[in-house]
């Protein structure tokens, strides 16, 4: 996209140029914890914040937790409805049609969820970010490769790739975390790229070049640093992008293989007791939903957060609690 | 934060029934030249940031006359373009009008909603951006663009419109009208990206054009010629002209009259040749001395010790406080309103107050805006 | 413009040849189709017939050469299951696809506009907030899962809709509305932010000062520059669609190309595979050129040729 909010927009040129000189004084830690503080004043991304973490905790400690209530079979409690403490709390969420418990079940297909698509968005990131930034840094025929390859992988259906992998090796958590990253590292090249080739034509660059700093040593101090922020945003939002794939593909039947367990896998299995036990399909698909859209929101936060041409609009919803306020007393 | 006029509000409502009558009977015409066109009172901006509310602009106050130029001289951020846009109408979303009048023809634009400006914006008031590379549609081609205000405010078809864009590109000098009529913003050099944009801002004859650092981003000789082009449409159209600039040499050229702006507050006004020949306000005292004339080589350059304040942090008594050499206690309680200068003898140096009626020069004689200073000492200033 | 176009073409076409080899090459690694077509107690010799007689024990190269050639000759090959011409099956499949694909982005780009150009006029306001969330929960559910809450709500539940099948307008309904879900989401956040970007742009100040209207202001200024990137997202979309929108058409039984894929890859229907492959990557590729030209139109800046000296 174009970086279209550069100059003579007033609102970056004065309220939050200011902002910024009055932050260096109090040093670095101080601009981290404003982050924190302007978290805390938006309600939506301080929830979606919540969520995710509680996700992550469930899927860290969740499972040991249930100890084996997840895979423990009782066709006495079979196909029992949710929201009922009659058959005990582990059935709260109602039972499938062995008598498993749909909570243990869900919180034990959180970690699987979360250790395909959280490694998946690692190695996609760190791989397509380091070869998108050395290639726009370089330009040139590195570039023009790079840009193929990134062509070739985006073209290529991902679900015969899955296949394959499936057929060839054993379809392994790890191996659809390998696919998943494969499929998804041309979109941070081509990000990294486009960043890195519009840094490295900026005159701080070249001062550095003129200093006689190589390459590499420019592209970590003087490019990563202000690609990064862009990258992280993105990498949130690749979070739900890979952990609907890793749905749909389980959800297929070439991703997760039971005896494990995932979301989107749970999903595929309750599909065929629709009619009788609903909640079987729709307590997983509640879970996916709830957990991309926590990351989509808190992405979008971000996207604004580190982006200080935008960071003002942060300022806006308040609008009506202080637009009535005198400067003076505003000022903290 | 109130200041002039809340202690007159009777000369103030009548001044502006003056203007309003005079805005009627000259609706008509064309303006003579040196009626009051544009008056600014109290005008006061507000910015949200997230860190609270901070005033932009404060209690700004000027008049800008028929085939004049006023020039609004500061640094940047001491809210010379905030106030430009406020005139226009064309504020960022997390700016507010919090206070004034801007009395154009006799008309209050402050106190009409923007459906109602939009009748204004062309016709009565234009406005020159710095950056005609961002300020024209990069999609459309300058002949769209020309013609759109004709096409709004005077219900022509796209013909029609283009005969107008097209003298419009002669009469601001662009070489080839009807060739380059259908070329796109990037497709021409700088210079003739700010006439066009100039153009566009004159195309209805608009009472007055407010031009924010035109020629900053120009080469030298550019700047020269559109400074030109400034003047000779400023006397076809007898318009008002704000130029908004922080370069002392253009205002010493071009301008009629001065209003020295600091942190959000004029602090000094007046013609020109006064101000600069004998400044009232340490502000402009210090900007003038900073000027390198007469310098041997070798000696060191004058300049204003420390830097403008924070938005957020503006002191509460006078807004220089804290780079004046002559700061006095009072000076830190009190903060010093623009008032009329007097000279050492103690009458009025030049012309009227700008709060009070415009005066009615008879003809033959120049008439003179008003000499102002926001000073407790701007009395004693040159006695230092 | 056609030095324009021929370069692209060149350019394209690199990537098509890789994916078409690719495919052919993975295909032939997930096995012996022979273990699925003959019954389970089939002798090594009938195996071996089988497998020679699709001419799978050549070489791999041996193979591919065989492929382009036939392809040359616009010969692809039979279905391993049906007997049938593998590029008459993919001819086939493909309008299915494509009228659900074309249904849906035309659906979801309407929505968008209007609902992202709404957003953006006042940013954070009312309708900025529900918007942007509605869309962000548009772009954040599964579609499958949504297929099948549809299915659960409106064909069992309340049997307004039959659950699949392509006869009638009702069968559309439930396919459209999942597919356009996300596109819609990703759409209006992308129409939402490039206006309010555009919107941001000294050059709206100007038309403002020019006394444009708020509506020629955003339909006539902002939109047009906003499109660019409006447009490259929904062109990658619709490509997601065109490939297939393999969930949505195996949930609901659609008869188009991203089932026959998923079909012949489980099926190692090798030679419909690589038409169907094929078949979508020349749609691609024809429909990233139209994409390319949607942009010289909005935006003289990208024209690569200059008309004028």
């Amino acid at each position: 996209m174009k970086s279209s909010l550069t100059e003579g927009v007033a609102p970056d040129q004065l309220p939050v140029a200011h902002e910024h000189q009055n932050e260096k004084n109090d040093g670095k830690q101080d601009g981290r914890l404003s982050l924190f503080r302007l978290l805390l004043k938006d309600r939506f991304a301080t929830v979606s914040a919540l969520i995710l973490v509680f996700v992550g905790l469930t899927a860290l400690v969740g499972p040991a937790l249930m100890g084996d209530l997840a895979t423990k079979q009782n066709l006495l409690f079979a196909n029992k409805a949710p929201f009922t403490l009659a058959h005990g709390w582990e059935y709260f969420l109602g039972s499938d049609s062995l008598g498993r418990s749909m909570l243990a079940r869900l919180v034990v297909a959180s970690r699987t969820t979360l250790s395909v698509a959280l490694p998946a968005v690692a190695v996609a990131l760190f791989v397509g970010s380091l070869w998108g930034v050395w290639a726009g840094y370089h330009r040139g025929w590195r570039e023009n490769v790079s840009m193929r390859i990134a062509d070739v992988i985006m073209s290529f259906p991902s679900l015969l790739l899955a296949v394959v992998v499936l057929y060839v090796f054993s379809p392994s958590a790890a191996n659809i975390v390998l696919i998943l990253a494969l499929t998804r590292i041309p979109i941070y090249l081509r990000t990294a790229r486009a960043e890195s080739a519009e840094l490295q034509s900026r005159t701080f660059v070249d001062a550095a070049r003129t200093f006689g700093a190589k390459p590499n040593a420019i592209i970590v101090r003087h490019v990563i640093p202000v690609v990064l922020p862009t990258l992280l945003t993105l990498a949130t939002l690749e979070f739900c992008y890979v952990m609907l794939a890793e749905s749909s593909l389980s959800f297929l039947g070439i991703g997760i293989q039971p005896p494990d367990v995932s979301w989107g896998l749970m999903v595929s299995q309750g599909r065929q007791y629709l009619q009788t036990a609903w909640w079987l399909s729709i307590f997983p698909g509640v879970a996916i939903v709830v957990t991309t859209i926590a990351a989509n929101v808190l992405a979008a936060w971000l996207r604004i957060a580190t982006d200080p041409a935008q960071r003002w609009r942060l300022a806006l919803p308040r609008k009506r609690l202080i637009a009535r306020i005198p400067a003076k007393e505003a000022k903290p | 934060m109130k200041t002039a006029t809340d202690q007159a509000p009777a000369k103030r409502s009548r001044a502006a029934a003056t203007a309003a009558a005079a805005g009627t009977g000259a609706a008509t015409g064309q303006a003579k030249a040196h009626d009051v066109v544009l008056q600014v009172r109290d005008l006061a901006v507000d910015i949200r940031t997230h860190r609270g509310t901070v005033r932009a602009v404060n209690s700004v106050a000027f008049e800008a006359r028929a085939g004049e130029t006023l020039a609004l001289l500061g640094e940047s951020g001491c809210g010379k373009s905030m106030t430009a846009k406020a005139l226009a109408g064309i504020m960022d979303p997390v700016c507010d009008l919090a206070d004034g009048e801007i009395l154009l023809n006799g008309t209050d634009l402050a106190a009409l909603t923007a459906k109602e400006r939009l009748k204004f914006a062309g016709p009565e008031l234009g406005i020159v951006f710095q950056d005609a590379l961002t300020a024209l549609n990069p999609v459309y081609t300058v002949g769209t663009q020309l013609g759109e205000a004709f096409r709004i405010h005077r219900g022509l078809n796209a013909k029609q419109a283009r005969v107008e864009a097209i003298d419009l590109m002669k009469r601001v000098g662009i070489p080839e009208p009807e060739s380059r009529i259908n070329s796109y913003p990037h497709q021409f050099s700088g210079g003739m990206r700010q006439r066009i944009l100039i153009a566009m801002a004159v195309a209805l004859n608009p009472r007055l054009l407010i031009a924010d650092e035109p020629t900053t981003a120009l080469d030298v000789t550019v700047q020269a010629q559109i400074m030109q082009l400034l003047r000779k449409l400023r006397e076809e159209g007898q318009m008002a002209v704000i130029l908004i600039t922080h370069d002392l040499a253009v205002v010493a050229e071009e301008a009629d009259s001065v209003a020295v702006m600091y942190a959000g507050n004029v602090v000094e006004s007046g013609p020109v040749s006064e101000v600069f020949a004998d400044p009232r306000h340490p502000y402009t005292k210090g900007l003038l001395e900073s000027v390198p004339v007469h310098l041997e080589r070798g000696a060191r350059l004058k300049s204003i010790a420390g830097s403008p304040p924070e938005l957020h942090d503006i002191p509460a008594g006078c807004v220089y406080q804290s780079r004046c050499p002559l700061v006095q206690d009072i000076c830190r309680a009190e903060r010093p309103v623009l008032r009329p200068v007097t000279s050492v003898t103690g009458t009025p140096v030049t012309g009227a107050p700008v709060t009070g009626t415009p005066v009615n020069v008879p003809s033959g004689t120049e008439p003179r805006p008003a000499r102002t200073a926001a000073c407790h000492f701007s009395e004693e200033i040159n006695n230092v | 413009m056609l030095i324009y176009l021929r370069k692209r073409i060149v350019s394209s076409a690199l990537p098509l040849v890789v994916v078409i080899v690719g495919v052919f090459a993975l295909a032939r690694m997930t096995g012996n189709p022979a273990s699925l077509y003959l019954p389970l107690n089939a002798t090594q010799q009938m195996r071996d017939d089988f497998t020679a007689r699709n001419g799978l024990d050549q070489p791999l190269l041996v193979q591919m050469a065989d492929y382009f050639g036939g392809v040359l000759r616009l010969d692809f090959g039979q279905s391993l299951r049906t007997g049938q011409d593998a590029a008459a099956m993919a001819l086939r499949a493909f309008p299915a696809t494509l009228q659900l694909a074309a249904t849906t982005m035309v659906l979801a780009v309407l929505l968008a506009l209007v609902v992202g150009c709404w957003a953006a006029l006042k940013p954070n306001g009312i309708a900025d907030r529900i918007s942007s969330f509605v869309s962000m929960a548009a772009a954040s559910i599964p579609d499958f899962w949504l297929a099948i809450v549809g299915i659960w709500v409106f064909a069992i539940t309340l049997g307004w809709l039959p659950t699949s099948g392509v006869s009638g307008a009702g069968a559309w309904v439930l396919p459209i509305a999942t597919l356009l879900l996300r596109p819609f989401g990703v759409l209006v956040q992308i129409v939402r932010g490039s206006m309010v970007s555009a919107l941001s742009e000294p050059y709206i100040k100007l038309a403002r000062s020019r006394g444009a209207g708020e509506l020629r202001v955003v339909t006539h200024h902002a939109l047009r520059n906003a499109a660019a990137p409006a447009l490259t997202v929904a062109g990658d979309l619709t490509v997601g669609l065109v490939n297939g929108a393999v969930v949505v058409e195996t949930i609901f039984g659609w008869p188009g190309i991203g089932k026959l894929m998923i079909d012949s890859i489980l099926q190692r229907d090798f030679a419909v595979l690589q038409a169907a492959v094929l078949l979508t990557a020349v749609a691609i590729f024809a429909l990233n050129i139209l994409i390319d030209m949607g942009y010289a139109l909005l935006d003289a800046r990208v024209r690569p040729v200059t008309v004028k000296a």
